[in-house]
């Protein structure tokens, strides 16, 4: 019978799933790791039988999950406040897991080398400069046929830790944006137009002659955007590469908290590239569920000695070996 | 003629069926008892969301009052919320996309059922409602990709150098409030086109034959007999078309520029109140940035309830005074 066969084969997945000793651990949060993320869940559950279950419903979304205690752990772009991490029973640590740079790709006709400097990018942005020949664009691209053209400035509409990354960059490197827009996943935008996720600004920036817009670094060597190179807070114009973007969470290790939630960009390494970020994984100090508590540190582990190794092959950039240690150092003092 | 357009007509009724175990009566009251829960979960599912909203959108009306409704300020970064551009970007877009699809949709349903030959009749139905079946995501998209190059290139230049302020201004990206009405007319279009051509079929032919009998013209008799007593039915079309452009989220979020901006300039970017929830919910961490959407969505909601009661007291105030006409 159909049904006899269903139950015995229950039952038989009931037995194996035991034999192989899994506690589901279930995770919410950030979009941008997802990729990599999923990989390490799947690569561990193949290697440890443990299964990780993981849901992209967004930053904002994981924070308040973790904090709820409906999920075992969460994942976010940005770091949680001191006033958000009082809330949560028994307290945050945040790991670094992976780092994502956000390039400025841009859609000029005739112009295909493109560089720009702290003051162009935030007045760009801040809609004072707002033509493509400005003095200011001009003078770190001498030979450029720059088009007397009215810039077309794009960004996210969509909340997101891409647009928390360039925020807090412009923040460090203009007072006036400091002031007058600050950071934040979703800002009040002094000009421009919004797109709906990496998809929407480069759909915008492709489509209008004119404009430039912020991106993920993976969207844009996915999809084969011409972006600006930029100069850093060394004065040097690192091409924006994982090595780069590695440098650059090198360059800042030195004044890395001991909670490791800082912004990296306009880090002060000499090939560092400025605009780019952790993501990081919210856990608590203590699991009650031991089982729950074994898997999570194994897996974490796992993530930083085999998991890091394939960040490269999905764009991200790994994280420096220097830190990992220091992480590592923090994994130990899970308790379950 | 009692009836002015024939629209619900109630099958006759038969009498109970013979042959159920059941007493007829008994089946009778647990079939309307049935019908009524389900009739009445609308209801109260209904008001659930509008508590729920209510609920979580407390703290944002308790926090910034009335000026929630006129403040122009929305910045996440510094807490200060204030959902007039949103408000405005759905009521201009929408409005936008009744002017364009009403007049189409009239048009194509008064050609359907009084002037196509009829061998052409279905198929330009069925391509009409093919439109219905489309997903807005795909609307998006063309929106994005074909129609915005389209209207930036060819059309709003042609706009600016012609009719000017204070409407239609420089710059145009293409990406603008009235790119967003177009593709929302677009949407909307196979809705009243379809609820419309129903009611002009279900208008008596006995009513066109007596138009023509007093010697009207084709013309007269499309307008006196089919549009004119088809009214109310026509209405119903345009409120259900209203509905669906107020709701709209992923086509308009992808080609109106999402830029709470309160603009006369149709070729400028704007926002709307469905695209703002959409695209900052996942994201929003401050209690009071998720209380502030929470807050839109309790509006949008009261906003379509609004635009609805008004519908049905034009439909009501229409039908009186056919009724009141014809005595």
């Amino acid at each position: 019978m159909a049904f006899g066969n269903l139950t015995r084969i229950a039952v038989a997945a009931c037995i194996t799933s035991a034999a192989t000793y899994a506690v589901p651990l279930n995770g919410a949060g950030a979009t941008f790791p997802y990729p990599i993320y999923s990989k390490w869940f799947f690569e561990f559950h193949k290697k440890a039988g443990s299964e990780i279950n993981y849901q992209s419903i967004g930053s904002g979304g994981g924070i308040r999950q973790v904090t709820e205690g409906t999920v075992d752990f969460g994942a976010s772009d940005a770091p949680m406040t001191d006033e958000q991490i009082s809330k949560v029973t028994g307290g945050i640590i945040h790991l670094p897991t992976v780092m994502g740079a956000v390039v400025l790709a841009y859609n000029v006709p005739g112009v295909d080398h493109l560089r720009l400097t702290p003051a162009a990018v935030s007045e760009i942005f801040l809609g004072k400069i707002t033509k493509w020949n400005d003095k200011a664009i001009a003078a770190s691209n001498p030979g450029a046929k720059l088009p007397a053209t009215d810039i077309n400035v794009t960004h996210r509409s969509d909340g997101s830790g891409t647009t928390n990354i360039f925020t807090d960059y412009l923040s460090k490197v203009s007072p006036e944006w400091s002031t007058n827009v600050g950071s934040g996943t979703a800002v009040k935008w002094p000009a421009g137009t919004g797109g709906k996720g990496n998809e929407g600004v480069a759909g915008l920036v492709q489509q209008i002659p004119g404009s430039i817009g912020y991106v993920e670094l993976a969207y844009a060597h996915q999809n084969k955007l011409p972006f600006a190179i930029l100069q850093n807070a060394a004065g040097n114009w690192p091409e924006p590469s994982n090595e780069a973007v590695t440098a650059a969470a090198a360059g800042a290790l030195a004044a890395m908290p001991a909670d490791f939630r800082v912004m990296i960009t306009n880090s002060p390494g000499k090939d560092a590239y400025p605009i780019c970020g952790f993501t990081w994984l919210l856990v608590h100090p203590l699991y009650a569920d031991k089982e729950k508590g074994k898997t999570l540190v194994e897996f974490l582990r796992w993530a930083y000695t085999q998991g890091e190794g394939m960040a490269s092959s999905l764009d991200y950039a790994p994280l420096p070996e220097s830190l990992i240690k220091k992480v590592e150092a923090k994994i130990d003092g899970i308790k379950y | 003629m009692e009836r002015s357009a024939i629209v619900h007509e109630a099958p006759q009724r038969t009498g109970p069926q013979k042959g159920l175990a059941v007493p007829s009566f008994v089946a009778d009251a647990a079939f309307r008892a049935t019908t009524a829960v389900f009739a009445g979960s609308v209801v109260v599912l209904a008001l659930v969301v509008a508590w729920q909203l209510w609920l979580s959108g407390r703290p944002a009306f308790a926090e910034f009052g009335w000026n929630f409704l006129v403040s122009s300020d929305w910045d996440p970064v510094n807490d200060q919320f204030g959902a007039w551009p949103f408000i405005y970007g759905t009521l201009a877009s929408s409005a936008i996309a009744l002017l364009i699809a009403t007049p189409l949709g009239l048009g194509i349903a008064i050609f359907l059922t009084e002037l196509s030959p009829q061998r052409l009749r279905a198929p330009v139905a069925f391509a009409v409602e093919i439109l219905a079946s489309i997903p807005s995501v795909v609307y998006g998209l063309w929106g994005i990709f074909a129609l915005a190059p389209l209207l930036r290139e060819k059309v709003y230049p042609f706009f600016i150098e012609h009719l000017g302020k204070p409407f239609f201004t420089t710059p145009s990206t293409g990406l603008s409030l009235l790119t967003a009405g177009i593709i929302l007319a677009i949407m909307i279009l196979p809705t009243i086109t379809a609820i419309t051509r129903e009611v002009f079929l279900a208008v008596p032919e006995s009513l066109r034959e007596s138009a023509r009998a007093l010697g009207a013209t084709r013309w007269e008799t499309i307008l006196l007999a089919v549009v004119r007593s088809a009214r109310p039915g026509v209405v119903g079309a345009v409120v259900l078309g209203l509905g669906r452009a107020l709701g709209e989220t992923m086509a308009v979020t992808m080609v109106i520029g999402n830029r709470p901006e309160v603009s006369l300039n149709f070729l400028g970017p704007s926002h709307s109140m469905a695209a703002v929830i959409a695209n900052e919910f996942t994201e929003a961490v401050s209690d009071i940035h998720l209380s502030a959407l929470s807050a839109v969505g309790l509006l949008l909601m009261g906003v379509t309830l609004v635009l609805n009661v008004a519908a049905q007291l034009l439909v009501w105030w229409t039908s009186h005074r056919l009724k009141g006409a014809r005595a």
